[in-house]
């Protein structure tokens, strides 16, 4: 993009994207913040008046909000720290030459092809259930009482099945980091005395922070909306235990039928994650440009 | 200390054999070269005796004990690699700092040894940057610095100025040169470049294909190479080689080699006419590439010869710098250098013929 005129045309030619994905996004969220200043209830149609700022007030002064705000950042970040720190011992582990590489490849990425709800549900029933749950079963078969995990660590369990979820792409994404390592730099580092724990602290994990970096961008724009995993096992509860703030939204529209609020919340939301972002973008940016 | 040995090395990939059994001795403080052409496992080789690859059979000593199985970073060794290696997010100080960092060296003394090889290799200024923001030489010198800093018993160098521009490799080569005479520790160097090699070396290791076709110094190796291969690899430009039918001091030849500073060119008369070809004139010398029946001559000249394309002209060799090489192309009666123009002369017939 040397000259003016080629300046322009590449401008002009990406106009037609840039202004569909602009209506995309600014429509519903015009439609949105007005929504949050009306009192706007589904039980009572018709009956939309302007309230100002009392929605914010009440969805921000709600106790639930500052459990389901926590939540948030607990689900997150147990996430990011699961899925890290497992994704890399596996991308280690799949870059040894073992036999069948090609099918534990595979099944390690099997997970993240299978739907939120469906491996939700597969947990809830298949695992984590009290009474059949394999879980279940393995705990009575040791001689321990057997754990209802969804009514008794709820948060913990939902994160246990989202990092279920995810592992796969952070272990694909630091796998394909791992192996555009140049070998020749660990073997340096093997003659200069460094050995198998230094060579992994000192050479690869620098060597992966970019994908790092990558992985908690992707991870948290996605780990910030985690809703199917918790209407499918908890429902948000017991009492607000398990309720992020996507859920919440959701109950306040959807569930007390009060539009109004839940727009409200869905504008904080917002101004969360962006506050999220910018802080993602600066550690990124940082990184980046190493 | 750097006496490293091979007894009967051999290696395979896969049942695939790239070293074929081999031997060889290398003294402490010599400098050391392995040429050959690309794939015939020079790198194997030096990757070996590094401890980076297993050896299939045989065994290596160093210093007179077998390290076969002793781990790299126990070998005492320092290598330098083709790729540089460096680690790219550290600074370069921390890079030479690395190896001494491994063994538990004070604080103080890392940094004093660090500033003092920085200095000897002129990078006392750029000791905080990182990798990506030096060039290519100063990578090179990085590189060697992390290797001198340990203090090894042996430096093991493969092709290490391959990726350097043709000047830097003439000035790094000198480097190098120095470094070695400096610190008198054994250097194995790999290369596929003869000039390297033969200005470099105390001792060349000539390759091919897993094998060892000769050792001996530079001069050795161009005086009196053993076969048609070591005699047509060392030297610029290459031998020129002759197809002949005779007998030479009773064993028959078929084959003679005569380098191009080593045939004469004459207006009048000489073993061969012919018709100058391309002419390459590097100012100092002249490459005259000159038809004969049958083949293409190569001639060295003087920087103003005469001649120009299409002359006619005739070729000598001097007598007793021609090579003979039997069938399977060893060289024949290869310490008799003398030899009879009378042999020169009646060779000139078969060529003409
Ligand atoms: N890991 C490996 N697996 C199988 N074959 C290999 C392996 N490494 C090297 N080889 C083979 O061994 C032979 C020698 O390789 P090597 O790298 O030692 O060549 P080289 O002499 O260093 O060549 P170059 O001058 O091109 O660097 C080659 O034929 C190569 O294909
Ligand atoms: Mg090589």
């Amino acid at each position: 993009m040397a000259t003016t005129s080629s300046r322009f045309l590449g401008r002009a030619m990406v106009s037609p994207a840039v202004v569909l994905l602009f209506i995309w996004m600014i429509v519903p969220l015009a439609m949105t913040i007005y929504y949050s200043f009306l009192n706007y209830n589904l039980l009572m149609p018709g009956m939309q008046e302007f309230i100002g700022w009392l929605n914010y007030e009440y969805f921000l002064t709600d106790p639930a909000f500052l459990e389901s705000f926590y939540n948030t950042l607990l689900l997150v970040c147990g996430v990011l720290a699961i899925t890290i720190i497992g994704g890399t011992a596996i991308a280690v582990l799949l870059d040894q030459a073992i036999v069948g590489r090609n099918i534990v490849r595979i099944l390690v990425l099997a997970p993240f092809f299978v739907m939120p709800t469906v491996s939700a549900l597969v947990w809830k029933n298949m695992f984590m259930n009290p009474v059949n749950g394999l879980f279940a079963h393995l705990f009575t078969f040791f001689g321990f009482e057997a754990y209802d995990f969804l009514s008794q660590a709820p948060l913990a369990s939902i994160i246990l099945i989202v990092s279920w979820q995810w592992l796969p792409f952070a272990a694909l994404i630091l796998l394909t980091a791992i192996q555009s390592l140049d070998q020749e730099q660990l073997e340096a580092a093997e003659l200069d005395g460094a050995g198998p724990m230094a060579r992994f602290f000192l050479i690869v994990v620098p060597h992966l922070s970019r994908a790092i970096t990558a992985v908690i961008l992707i991870e948290t724009i996605f780990l910030l909306s985690v809703f199917a995993e918790i209407l499918v096992t908890t429902n948000g509860g017991p009492g607000y235990a398990s309720t992020n703030i996507t859920y919440l939204i959701y109950s306040q529209s959807l569930l007390d039928f009060d539009v109004g609020a839940g727009s409200a919340g869905g504008i904080i939301a917002v101004i969360l994650a962006n506050i999220v972002a910018i802080f993602l973008m600066r550690m990124i940016g940082k990184n980046l440009e190493k | 200390m750097g006496n490293i040995t091979l007894k009967q090395v051999t290696k395979n990939f896969d049942g695939h054999e790239v070293i074929q059994p081999l031997d060889l001795s290398i003294e402490n403080g010599e400098f050391v070269v392995f040429v050959g052409p690309s794939g015939c496992g020079k790198s194997t080789m030096l990757r070996m005796i590094a401890g980076l690859e297993d050896v299939s059979s045989g065994k290596i000593e160093i210093d007179g004990q077998d390290a076969t199985e002793t781990p790299p970073a126990k070998r005492g060794l320092a290598m330098v690699f083709q790729s540089y290696a460096l680690y790219p997010h550290m600074s370069v100080r921390n890079n030479i700092a690395f190896p001494l960092k491994r063994t538990k060296m004070d604080a103080a003394l890392i940094k004093d040894k660090v500033e003092k090889v920085a200095e000897t290799l002129n990078l006392a200024a750029y000791l905080d940057r990182r990798p990506g923001q030096l060039s290519g030489g100063q990578r090179q010198r990085v590189a060697i610095g992390r290797a001198i800093v340990r203090e090894p018993s042996a430096f093991l160098f493969d092709e290490p100025l391959s990726n350097l521009d043709a000047a830097l490799r003439v000035n790094m080569r000198l480097e190098i040169s120095q470094l070695h005479k400096d610190l008198k520790t054994t250097m194995i160097y790999v290369t596929h470049d003869q000039v390297e090699a033969m200005t470099m070396a105390d001792k060349i290791v000539v390759f091919n294909a897993g094998n060892i076709e000769q050792v001996g110094s530079p001069m050795a190796l161009y005086r009196h190479p053993v076969n048609k291969f070591v005699a047509g690899f060392i030297g610029s430009p290459k031998m020129n080689f002759i197809d002949i039918e005779e007998t030479v001091e009773g064993q028959p030849v078929t084959c003679m080699g005569v380098r191009p500073e080593h045939l004469v060119l004459s207006d009048t008369a000489g073993t061969w006419k012919g018709k100058v070809g391309v002419l390459e004139h590097l100012g100092s010398d002249t490459f005259l590439h000159v038809d004969i029946p049958g083949v293409k001559l190569t001639v060295r000249a003087d920087g103003n010869c005469p001649y120009e394309y299409g002359d006619e002209v005739y070729v000598s060799p001097i007598p007793n710098q021609v090579h003979y090489f039997d069938s399977i192309g060893n060289a024949v009666c290869n310490e008799s250098i003398a030899r009879t123009t009378a042999s020169v002369s009646s060779i000139s017939k078969t060529a003409d013929s």
